[in-house]
Order: C-alpha cells, then structure tokens, then sequence
C-alpha cells in the first residue's frame, strides 16, 4: 500500500480527481433521494404560501436574526408537545425559502406560536419584552413600531419565489399591494379593539405580527383542540 | 500538474510578503471576531449591553462573531499557513504575485462588506452561510483565485511527492467549493437580497450537509494540514506514522461528507437520512482520532521539550481538544443524547472545545513558530507566550464547563414533570437561572481574548526586532529526512 500510495503522491491530478470523487458520494446519497422519492416530504392538505404581508413579515425575521436564538422546529417528544403544540412535520416548510429551524433555544420554540396568543401580545412583547414576561434577556424591537414597512420589492419577491415553486398566481403577485393593506388593516383593527394605543397600519410590526400569528397553523390544530 | 525534471536552480525567492499580510489580518479579525463573540456572550447575561440599537442586538451580532472567526479568523490564518508551507513543499515560488495580492485583498474586502451587511441586516438566514447574494458570488471568485493560485503552484513544483499537508489543502479547496456553490444557490431580488432554490426540509439538509462540512473542511483538514506541516517543524521530529496519515486522511474526507444530518435529529427530516447521519458520525471518531494520536505520538520523545516550549504545548493542548470535541461530537449523534443536547448550550459548548482549543491553539502554535521565521528573528518573549498559554487555558476550561452545566440545566428542566403530569417549569425559569454561569463563560472569553491581545503584542514585537525578509528557493531538497518516514 504504501509503494502505491508514494506513487499516487506524485499525481497531482489524479490525486484530485479522487478526492473530489469521494466528497461527492455522500453528499449525492443523501441529498437526492429527498428530491426524488416524494414520500420524503409528504405533502399536507391546507399547507398555502405566505400572503404578501406575511412573506415582508418573515423578512423582518429574517433580517433581524431571530433564528439565533428561536428554533422552529418541534420534536416529537411529550414534553415538546406539551409545551409547544404537535410536532413539526415536512409538509409544514414546503414554501420556506430559506428554512428556518434554528439550532439554539435562547427563547422557546415558535413553530406552533401562530394564534398562541393576541396581536397586542406581539406588539407589546417586540417593544419591551420585559413588560409581558419579566427577566426575559430578548432584545427591544422598538424601531419595529417606527419604520414604515418597505413594500416596493413584495411584487419582486413573489415573482421570485414563483419561479421557485412557490404556487403565487399572476393575480396574487399583481394584488400584493391590496392584499397587504387589507390584511394589515384586519391587524389594526383587532389592536385598536385590544386597547393599544398609537398603532399606525404601515409599519413593519404590523407584518412581522401577520407572520408570526400564521406560523404552524395550516394544520387547524388549535380549531380541533376547542372542545 | 504532473511532476516534471526541476529547473536548473532558479534565482527565485519565496513570496512571504503575501504570508506576513495573511498573518497581520488574522490578529486583527481574530481580535474583531472574539471582540464581537464577549459581546454577544454579555447581550446574554445582560439585555442592556446592546445598547438598543437594530445595529448591536443579539441577533445580528452573533452571525457578525460567528462569520468573523470563521472567515475572517480562521480564514486567514488558513491561507498564511497555506501560501507558506506549500512553498517550502514544492521547492517555488507561489505560482502568480498577482494572483496572490487579489487574493488577499479581495477577502479582506468581503470580510468588510459583510461585516457592514450583517450589522445593517442583510443576510441570507442561514448558519453560516450568512454573506448575502453579492458576497457569496465575491467569495466564490477569490476562493477560484486561490484554488487556481494553489494548483498552479503544485503543478510549477520542484519536489516530485505531494507531502500530507498537501493532500489536507487539495481536499479543503476543492470541498469548500461544492459547498458553498450548493448551499448559496439562489435567485437574487437585488444583490442584497436573494431566495435560496432550496425550501423546507430539503434546505435543512443541505444547510447542515453544509454546516457540518465548513467544520470538517474549514475548520479540520486545513488545520490537519497545518498540524502536519508545523509540527513536525517545530518538534524537529518526523511525523509519527506515514501509514496512519495515509488511513486517516482518506478515511476523513470520505467520511465526514455523510454526517450532517446529526444537527437535525427528531426533526421532520426523514429518518433514514437521520440514521445515516448518525452512523456515520459515530465512524468519524476513528479517523478523526488517527489524526489526533499521529500528531501527539510525534512528540513521543520530544516530552521534555513540551515543558519548556510553549510552541509544542499549544499544539499538545490542540490535539487534546481535538480529541476531546471528536469523541464528543459522535457523543451528541447518538439520538438519545441529541435529544437532551440539541438546543442547549451543550452544543455552543462543544463548538468552542473544538473553536477555541482545537483551532485557536493551533493558530497560535503555527504564529509564534512562523513569525519570527518571516523576519528572520526570535521570538520576542517565550515567557509571555507561556502566560498566553495559561490564560488561554483557563479559558477554554471556564466557558467550556460553564456551557455543559447550563447545557444540560437546560435539557433536563425543558423535560421535567410534575406529579400531576404537567411541565414543571416555564420556559423563561429555564433562562433565567443561567445567569450565572453566562458570567463565568463571558469570564472565559475575556481571558481568552486577553491571550491573543498578548499574542499580538509579542508578535509585533517579535516583527519589529527583525527584518522582513522573502528567503531565496534552495536549490537542494531539504525534505525527506527531516519530515518524513519513507
Ligand atoms: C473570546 C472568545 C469567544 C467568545 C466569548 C465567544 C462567544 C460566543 C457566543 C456568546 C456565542 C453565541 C452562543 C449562543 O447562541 O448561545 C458564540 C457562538 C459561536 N461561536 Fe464563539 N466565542 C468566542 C470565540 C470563538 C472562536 C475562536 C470561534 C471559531 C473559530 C467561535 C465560533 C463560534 C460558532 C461557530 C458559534 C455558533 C455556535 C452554534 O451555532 O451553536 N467562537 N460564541
Ligand atoms: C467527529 C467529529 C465531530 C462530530 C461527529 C460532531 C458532531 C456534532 C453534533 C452532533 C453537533 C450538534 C448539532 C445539534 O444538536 O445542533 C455538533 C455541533 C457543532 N459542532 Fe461538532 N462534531 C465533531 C467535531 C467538531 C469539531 C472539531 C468542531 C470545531 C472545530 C465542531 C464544531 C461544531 C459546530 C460549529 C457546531 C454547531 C452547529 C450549530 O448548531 O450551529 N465539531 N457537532
């Protein structure tokens, strides 16, 4: 072996080429069977894309890092589900782009927060987090409540994600901006009936409020857990 | 690239003007990135320390830490040590100056734009991968100019066998490649802002496919690579087994590729992919540890040495982290254990046993070896980097032991019952008895950090009492005997 391999040391190439080989097969095996064998990520009835409010929503998220600190992803365990609704499955993160499970709980888990609780909740919570649950160490979001919410790239974004396969139709992309308001206005409206003051429909914690109450919920489980 | 007759003896000289200016950004990214890491480790123990500004809040400044001590730090002294050795290794001069400076200022250059994203919050989301669409195509373009300067080298090479270091930095270049071209694949919506092609639990496993691989082929084979290459060097010793480094490297490369999905257990990852992963991570240990005792049993002999030289006590204390994280890391694998572990401070335990001790000591080992050789001097003070060995020690032991009690303080209370069947506690009584042992942690990395400001000091004390020099090609072979057992 070691007179073979002496020889092999002195081909750069094909030392290289073998490398390269090997690296590769791991990869393959496990990446494409998931693309090619469906029952992989079995497909859930009711799993719908982001609307447009929610999509700049979990940009926000995004763009803020909250998956530093919150995970995304419910395992199958008692406790977990105790704490945090059903486990996590596939089907759930069909139109995530990208994904955003998390590695670390800094705070809880939010797969299953959607509905968990009201939008003033939200609101309050992303301006000083230490008024709705003391001695917690997450940050204040207020600039949230004061930046007005950026939609000029949404219709962009949608086309995007289109190509991607993510299911938008061309009446969607083109009512974005409609749809955006509508729904933002459903937000306001329940804030104000919630008693909170000064809440403006045009502002990023509007969205970021939009996604966060969608998340974990296309599969009706809180409606079936009502008696 | 194919061995060819050596040139008549060439007047050519080393380019070590590229290597000191490798050298210089990596203290001073490494003293950025750590800077960055006490910050955030603070932003934990006490909310306030973000100052309540978008710009420094927690979620923002831990990508800055952990792409500032990937990249930046660990990068750079990757490519010090690289257009270094593989000099020497091939009897030439590195094959293109121009090549070289591109390459060094081009990734000090994305280091800074990205710096200035992900503060500003322009970020792809994923670990890591942060660097936003204009970068990622930035980083592919310096990493093809290394690679291209790299090969072009080997193939102007003067030694006819490629030696060990060699085939750790052929596997580094060509793996970092793959994954970084996979992993960033996406459709901009400006340049910076962009939607990965993957979704959902496909873009999971290819993260962590990713992830898993930046550790293995970012943060090992180079520095495998190093640890053969300086070691050797610095023991005055050969390495120990040319059988074991053939084993182990091919074993390696081979191996760590199917061992991502370890970061995904109990997730809605499909579970063969997950047993998979699994297994393989458990085989890892076995070559991971050849790589360990190869380097550790080139001591044998040189004991008396390690007491008295702190250049071969950062390297023992590297090997042993090594060591240390490799068993653990197939530990966390096992799905029993992930289950308490995953999404504790275990895990950011474990990452520092091997950031901290593995490729921080072995950084430090190769500088203080390297930088009086590149101005042709000594070094400034064994003493104080005696001291820096210290203080670096304790504090990898302070944050290391302060993670896994929090790390499984955390586990077990996530799961506890109560006799009437409920959870005994709420999550944020879970946080908030962490506070004190984030102090010690944050504690260690203060005393960490102040090792490598003593570093730095000592090294550019050591550059001021010498000359730069580039030092002319020998025309002799000056290897065989002295680096390797044939
Ligand atoms: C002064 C030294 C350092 C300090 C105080 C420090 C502190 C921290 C803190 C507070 C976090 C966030 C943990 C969390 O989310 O709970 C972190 C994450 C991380 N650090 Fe460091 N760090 C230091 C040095 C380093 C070095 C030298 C490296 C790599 C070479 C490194 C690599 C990482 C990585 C990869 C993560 C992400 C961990 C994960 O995803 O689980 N750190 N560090
Ligand atoms: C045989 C070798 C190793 C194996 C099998 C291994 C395995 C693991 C496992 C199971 C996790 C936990 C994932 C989770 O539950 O979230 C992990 C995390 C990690 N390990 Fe290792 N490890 C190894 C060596 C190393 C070394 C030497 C380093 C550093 C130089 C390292 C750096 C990391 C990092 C950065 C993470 C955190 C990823 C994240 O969650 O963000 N590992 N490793």
């Amino acid at each position: 072996m070691k007179k073979d391999h002496r020889w092999l040391e002195s081909q750069g190439v094909l030392m290289s080429v073998l490398v390269t080989v090997l690296v590769l097969v791991g990869g393959l095996v496990e990446i494409v069977p998931l693309y090619y064998v469906r029952s992989s990520v079995p497909p859930i009835e009711g799993v719908k894309p982001y609307t447009p409010l929610e999509l700049e929503g979990r940009d926000i998220y995004v763009r803020e890092g909250c998956y530093n600190c919150h995970s995304q992803m419910v395992r199958p365990f008692r406790d977990e589900t105790e704490r945090y609704g059903p486990y996590s499955k596939a089907g759930e993160f069909v139109y995530d782009h990208p994904f955003q499970f998390g590695s670390k709980r800094t705070g809880p888990d939010l797969h299953r927060v959607g509905a968990k609780y009201p939008d003033s909740w939200h609101y309050y919570h992303m301006l000083d987090p230490r008024q709705i649950v003391p001695g917690s160490v997450m940050p204040k979001y207020s600039w949230l409540h004061q930046n007005k919410l950026d939609t000029s790239l949404t219709k962009k974004k949608m086309q995007v994600l289109r190509k991607l396969g993510v299911p938008y139709t061309p009446e969607e992309i083109e009512g974005a901006q409609a749809a955006m308001q509508a729904q933002a206005g459903g937000i306001y409206d329940r804030l104000r009936e919630q008693k909170v003051e000064n809440v403006q429909s045009d502002r990023e914690i509007i969205a970021l409020i939009a996604y966060l109450q969608r998340l974990g919920g296309d599969i009706h489980w809180r409606e079936a857990q009502q008696p | 690239m194919n061995y060819t007759d050596p040139a008549p003896v060439s007047a050519e000289n080393y380019d070590d003007d590229t290597v000191r200016g490798f050298v210089f950004f990596t203290m001073f990214w490494g003293a950025v990135g750590m800077l960055a890491g006490l910050w955030a480790a603070l932003e934990l123990a006490f909310w306030q320390c973000n100052l309540e500004s978008p710009y420094l809040t927690f979620g923002r400044l831990r990508p800055l830490h952990t792409n500032a001590v990937i990249f930046a730090f660990s990068g750079n002294a990757i490519f010090a040590s690289v257009y270094y050795s593989v000099q020497r290794l091939c009897r030439t001069r590195t094959a293109s100056d121009l090549l070289s400076k591109v390459h060094l200022w081009g990734w000090q250059l994305i280091i800074v734009l990205d710096a200035v994203c992900l503060l500003s919050g322009f970020t792809d989301g994923k670990e890591y991968a942060e660097p936003v669409f204009i970068v990622d195509q930035l980083i592919t373009l310096i990493w093809v100019v290394f690679g291209v300067n790299f090969f072009w080298t080997l193939a102007r090479r003067r030694e006819k066998h490629l030696y060990v270091a060699i085939w750790f930095y052929i596997a580094t270049i060509i793996t970092i490649a793959v994954l970084h071209l996979v992993n960033n694949l996406s459709i901009p919506v400006t340049l910076f802002k962009s939607y990965i092609v993957w979704s959902g639990v496909q873009d999971a496993l290819i993260q962590w496919w990713y992830g898993h691989n930046a550790v293995g082929f970012l943060l090992t084979t180079p520095f495998l690579g190093m640890m053969y290459y300086y070691l050797p060097k610095a023991a005055e010793k050969p390495v120990y087994s040319y059988r074991l480094s053939i084993i182990h490297f091919w074993s390696l490369i081979f191996i760590y590729i199917w061992a991502g999905p370890h970061h995904l257990l109990y997730t809605a990852l499909p579970d063969w992919a997950q047993t998979l992963g699994m297994c393989f991570s458990l085989m890892l240990l076995a070559p991971s540890w050849g790589g360990m005792l190869n380097g550790l049993l080139t001591l044998k002999g040189a004991y008396e040495r390690v007491r008295t030289d702190p250049i071969l006590k950062f390297f023992v204390v590297a090997l042993t982290f090594y060591g240390m994280s490799t068993f653990e890391g197939p530990m966390l694998s096992i799905r029993s254990v992930s289950a308490l572990g995953h999404y504790t401070d275990w895990i950011v335990g474990h990452v520092h046993g091997g950031a901290l001790g593995w490729v921080g000591f072995t950084v430090f080992a190769v500088f203080y070896w390297l930088v009086p050789r590149l101005y042709g001097t000594r070094l400034y003070s064994t003493k104080l980097a005696t001291i820096h060995f210290w203080t670096g020690t304790i504090g990898i032991v302070l944050y290391m032991v302060s993670m896994w009690v929090t790390g499984v303080t955390q586990g077990l209370m996530w799961r506890a019952f109560s006799q009437d069947g409920s959870l005994t506690y709420s999550f944020i009584e879970t946080t908030k008895i962490l506070f004190p042992y984030y102090l010690v942690r944050a504690l260690g990395g203060a005393l960490y950090l102040a090792g490598l400001l003593m570093m730095v000091y000592n090294l550019v004390q050591t550059a001021r009492s010498g000359r730069a020099t580039n030092p002319p090609v020998p025309a002799e072979s000056v290897r065989p005997s002295r680096l390797e057992q044939v």
